[in-house]
């Protein structure tokens, strides 16, 4: 159970509305920001993505955090409970790594199979040939 | 570090102790709920795989850029308005759940029945956006006219000809369905009228898609004339599916939420004497929703 008192835990259900609703705000606003539509030209600098896309990940990150500790209550429970649900999550971390890691190799393997397809390959002429008419009576 | 309930008198073994001095009921939802974030991480991951693996993607301000009452060009304003809705009804779930401690049955109902509002509003614009994706913008499971250029153009004319009107690598497009049939239903962008087959300008598919023929000006096919083909399709399979079981999710938390409120409203809890314990449950399940919703705004919408 909440260690506050009756009047402390309302007022910070009202600062936790604030604080989700101004992180939010500031996630779409970064996110905006990043593909271009508050200042013109940022989609043209092609690193941006990564520092844009990590502050909105960090922040998501901060949400989560803030949900489960404060709402869901998990700052006041046993810290072996916090553990058993905590700790298993951090396996997500290897699942993505991975996983995007496989979605790159995937991405470079069908440009390789596109570059390969476009290349034009000269037929074998005449006697040269390993499977000419003859060969093919043989077999 | 474990503090024995007073009414726990047998020994451990007997099974008499709460395991991490909280009650069986919400040691199951926890453990229920990190199965849950493993089932959406799967998900996600895959739409991140995918997406990843796919030489284009549709830009999610370009898909998600049109609001109710015909608001156009507006970047994920109405999934911010979404994203509120799931906010406020958590923040109200916290409150149904203090005065679930208080034994304050009022109060429970009270900020129970926001929570259920919040959410039956999230619902209805998660089918608003839906019903605008689908019948609108004529995105299915396994069609999705959302694609991104992978090289600079510029568009063609009737004639065959270079028009003024030109685009970036990475610019998005939607493409649309002709109306044959005439403007009956007077759209504002009516000049979506052609034939079906090939045309110096566009091709028109065998389910009426236009896709526009353009000339492209960059890259190593500069000098080609190609058309605007559809977007990868597993967008729109991954963002009905996940979506979609979000929205379940939703669904069924609503219903939840619906009933408990009701054996709330009638004493079913009042008489356990438990500060509404059914309440804190449905609460964890409820709050877990509005966590998944972070994820999955960040992922779809966000990135």
């Amino acid at each position: 159970m909440s260690h506050k008192t009756y009047e402390e835990s309302k007022k910070a259900v009202v600062k936790g509305l604030f604080l989700l609703g101004f992180v939010t705000l500031i996630e779409v606003f970064i996110s905006l920001f990043g593909k271009g539509h508050i200042i013109l030209g940022i989609k043209d600098i092609a690193w941006m993505a990564y520092p844009v896309g990590l502050i909105i990940a960090v922040l998501s990150i901060y949400k989560a955090y803030f949900i489960i500790y404060e709402f869901m209550h998990m700052a006041y429970e046993v810290k072996g409970l916090a553990l058993t649900v905590l700790l298993p999550t951090s396996l997500l971390i290897w699942a993505l790594i991975a996983f995007f890691q496989e979605g790159t190799a995937w991405k470079a393997r069908r440009e390789f199979v596109k570059e390969k397809n476009a290349k034009s390959v000269e037929p074998l002429k005449g006697k040269e040939s390993f499977l000419d008419d003859n060969t093919l009576l043989r077999l | 570090m474990l503090h024995q309930h007073s009414d726990n008198h047998g020994g451990s073994w007997e099974g008499a102790a709460a395991p991490f001095n909280i009650s069986y009921g919400k040691l199951m939802m926890w453990y229920f709920l990190l199965s849950d974030a493993f089932t959406f991480a799967g998900f996600l991951i895959a739409y991140g795989a995918l997406r990843f693996s796919s030489p284009s993607w549709p830009v999610p301000d370009f898909v998600f850029s049109t609001a109710p009452f015909g608001i156009h060009d507006a970047p994920l304003i109405f999934v911010t308005i979404m994203s509120f809705l799931l906010i406020i009804s958590s923040v109200t779930m916290v409150r149904a759940v203090q005065e679930g401690h208080r034994e304050n049955k009022k109060g429970v109902v009270f900020w129970m029945l926001l929570t259920i509002i919040g959410g039956a509003g999230f619902l209805s614009c998660q089918a608003w956006e839906w019903t605008n994706l689908i019948g609108k913008e004529n995105m299915t499971v396994t069609t999705n006219p959302f694609g991104s250029h992978i090289d600079d153009g510029i568009y063609l004319d009737e004639k065959g000809n270079a028009t003024g009107e030109s685009f970036k690598a990475g610019a998005s497009y939607l493409l649309h369905k002709s109306e044959e049939g005439g403007h009956d239903e007077g759209h504002a962008e009516g000049h979506h009228a052609l034939a079906k087959g090939d045309h110096p300008n566009a091709l028109v598919d065998n389910e009426g898609f236009i896709h526009k023929k353009f000339k492209v000006t960059s890259g190593p096919s500069a000098g080609q004339v190609q058309m605007e083909e559809f977007g990868p399709k597993a967008f729109g399979a991954l963002f009905f599916f996940i979506t979609g079981f979000h929205g379940f999710h939703v669904l069924s938390g609503v219903a939840f939420l619906l009933i408990i409120m009701i054996n709330v409203a009638s004493g079913v809890y009042a008489s356990r004497k438990n500060g509404y314990e059914m309440v804190e449950k449905i609460g964890l399940y409820w709050h877990f929703v509005d966590l998944v919703w972070v994820f999955v705004f960040l992922v779809f919408y966000l990135f």
